[in-house]
């Protein structure tokens, strides 16, 4: 049953309005046949929306979603042939856990006994081998969200929805079966639509990351670009952790403080502003190193975290930018105490400037 | 030591509470001992007494001698029997558009099934009268638009109890089934229809089956009301269609034989009671199966 024919998706210019609520503004997204897409934004930011789109429930009010070179914003969604797993689970009460999973296996007439052996092999990828007999009732909020899981992927579908599957799952499970859905993908190789709000979650698995807010979206990109150079203050600000601060442009000059910065590429138009992330932010006592941009400040406050510590310190400019700390012995935190003064230096490659405007 | 102290309090606590909680129920179950258990049990006395004072089994022997009496029970099940399909046949599919449609026309829609509720029920029955008799309204203009040559026979008989009856009857039906069909998450039939269901696949094998207990419970309400139903077979049966409660009037009105009209009424309740009993444990396993929602 693997699909070696995956289904490349092609969005174009998506809208939906739920009377004044403008839930997706245009939104346009090529995903290529077999990549693991995560959609992530704030709570209300459109993701479900876009997703029920995708799977055919909700019908937009223009635009185009293909898979492959075939339109499929008419055709039903028992047509579309797209694996769902649904925010809230969806699962049959009136069946019990084999049943559910067994149920889109039954509609294609798969012989009793392949059934049977798919609805087992399906249960123990999600670790819930011998749950057949269980009531949908008689389940824990972590075990529904993986019985539906089976059941999205037990048909093995081309293309795979997910609307935060893993949300009601503590943090050991979570990242197990995060794992896990990886190795599934792999295995598979569905085109697989991940929505979550949990960044780090959209960090560790995705290929590419589509980062929406307010029915738009912000920038698509890969986890490693979407963390380093943001597209704009919304996507920096939502995505770890960031300081960010205002700059004077002076022609093709940046400055900060009055000192003009290093950059490794020429900064882009418009108004700009400093976005820097805790951990690229070091302590140095070397102010003159060519690729390090330095900052002069006191140490307002220091938080202990155990892997680390959190630094915050008001520059020289009256801003307070943050510090994250190694805490092992011998490290920073031996000198460091609050009210202390210090220089901070910043790799040129990490000085990053950004569209200083909250939107795109 | 200090775990038994605490148990001992513990439960003497939850002892108080159950009796307090039994004090508050007892205006309640005063009320329903004067209503209901003393007049039954009275009910219950009188049908063992004979004609001449005595205790006998006289009434419910003459039941089983005579074949008119036969006739009635069978009256009165069928009746209730054809009440509860036509009210399923009609109110299944009107609930469920009922159900899908959104709130406000929903609500709007409901009142119209629910007020003939507030309009008395000897009203509604004697307007049913001036619409099916064979000068009404319906025969009139069937014959004006040239449908019919003469006037048809839609009441007092079977035909006309049932319409009176299925209209009265049918707002019992759809009220649970309306809102066990609106508990059914849309979401459920998504998922079906994602997993490759037809529309009606989708509603044969999700839908129809969690609709079931709503169904159920209406259709025993509709049922049981129907067996001790009076004034709608009496008006528009005509005579003709004479059910266990029309039986028991006579019995008191013309004959005025208490015994008699007792037995009957024993009879329908412990026919009723048998019913419900038989029915609780078919619902017993569907509640299981609403519990999943
Ligand atoms: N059926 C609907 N009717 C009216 N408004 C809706 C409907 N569905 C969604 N919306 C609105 O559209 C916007 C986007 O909703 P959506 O469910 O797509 O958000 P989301 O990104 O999935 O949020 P969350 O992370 O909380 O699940 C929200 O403002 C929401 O209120
Ligand atoms: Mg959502």
């Amino acid at each position: 049953m693997h699909h070696s024919t995956a289904l490349p998706i092609s969005i174009s210019a998506v809208t939906k309005a739920y009377g004044a609520v403008h839930a997706l503004k245009g939104v346009s997204l090529d995903i290529q046949a077999g990549e693991f897409m995560t959609l992530l934004g704030p709570s209300g930011s459109g993701k479900t929306t876009l997703l029920m789109a995708i799977a055919g429930f909700t019908r937009p009010d223009s635009g185009s979603i293909r898979f492959g070179d075939q339109e499929a914003i008419l055709s039903p969604p028992h047509k579309r042939g797209v694996g769902m797993v649904f925010q809230n689970y969806a699962l049959f009460p009136h069946m019990n856990v084999a049943r559910n999973v067994a149920y889109p296996l039954k509609l294609r007439k798969v012989a009793k006994a392949e059934v049977d052996a798919m609805v087992a092999e399906a249960l123990e990828t999600v670790q819930l081998a011998g749950y057949g007999d269980r009531a949908i009732s008689q389940l824990s909020g972590g075990q529904k969200q993986r019985v539906a899981l089976a059941r999205a992927i037990v048909f093995k579908p081309r293309i795979l929805l997910m609307d935060e599957p893993l949300s009601a799952l503590d943090k050991k499970l979570r990242e197990h079966m995060q794992i896990e859905l990886r190795h599934l993908h792999e295995k598979l190789g569905m085109t697989t639509v991940y929505v979550t709000h949990d960044q780090r979650e959209a960090l560790t698995m995705a290929d590419r990351i589509a980062v929406i807010n307010h029915g738009s979206l912000q920038q698509v990109d890969t986890p490693r670009k979407i963390y380093e150079s943001p597209a704009n203050r919304f996507v920096a600000d939502f995505i770890g952790e960031s300081s960010i601060l205002p700059v004077v442009r002076d022609g093709n000059t940046i400055r900060f403080d009055g000192n003009a910065l290093k950059t490794v590429t020429a900064p882009p138009d418009g108004p700009l502003a400093l976005m820097i992330r805790p951990e690229r932010l070091a302590f140095v006592t070397d102010a003159s190193r060519d690729e390090v941009n330095t900052f002069a400040g006191n140490v307002l406050e220091l938080v202990y975290q155990g892997d680390s510590a959190l630094c915050y310190i008001e520059l020289s400019n009256g801003t307070t930018v943050a510090l994250r700390a190694n805490t092992h012995a011998g490290g920073p935190l031996d000198s460091i105490v609050e009210g202390a003064s210090v220089t901070l230096g910043l790799h040129v490659a990490d000085t990053v400037l950004i569209p200083a405007g909250r939107d795109a | 030591m200090m775990t038994m102290i605490n148990a001992s309090g513990l439960s003497s606590d939850a002892r108080r509470e159950r009796i307090a909680l039994l004090g508050l129920t007892s205006p309640a179950v005063m009320v329903v001992m004067l209503v209901m258990v003393v007049p039954v049990g009275w009910l219950f006395y009188l049908s063992f007494i004979g004609s001449d004072g005595t205790v006998s089994m006289e009434n419910y022997r003459r039941m089983l001698d005579s074949r008119s009496y036969t006739r009635i029970f069978v009256t009165t099940f069928q009746v209730s029997m054809l009440t509860t399909v036509l009210c399923i046949l009609i109110g299944y599919p009107l609930a469920y558009f009922l159900s899908q449609l959104p709130a406000r026309a929903a609500n709007i829609c409901m009142l119209a099934v629910l007020l003939p509720f507030w309009t008395s029920l000897l009203v509604r029955t004697y307007a049913w009268l001036v619409l099916l008799q064979r000068q009404g309204i319906l025969n009139r203009w069937a014959i004006d638009i040239g449908l019919l040559d003469e006037p048809v026979q839609l009441v007092h008989n079977m035909t006309g109890t049932l319409i009176g009856m299925v209209h009265i009857m049918l707002p019992f039906l759809i009220l649970p089934l309306y809102s066990s069909m609106k508990a059914i998450s849309p979401d459920l039939m998504r998922a079906s229809s994602n997993l490759g269901a037809s529309p009606a696949r989708a509603f044969w094998t999700i839908f129809f089956p969690l609709s079931l207990p709503g169904l159920f419970a209406g259709a025993l309400i509709v049922f049981v009301l129907s067996l001790g139903f009076f004034v709608t077979p009496a008006v528009l049966g005509g005579g003709r269609v004479v059910m266990v409660s029309m039986q028991i009037a006579s019995n008191i009105e013309l004959f005025f034989n208490w015994g008699a009209a007792s037995a009957l009424g024993v009879v329908l309740l412990v026919l009723t009671l048998g019913i419900l009993f038989v029915a609780s444990r078919f619902l017993k396993l569907d509640t299981i199966v609403a519990k999943g929602h």
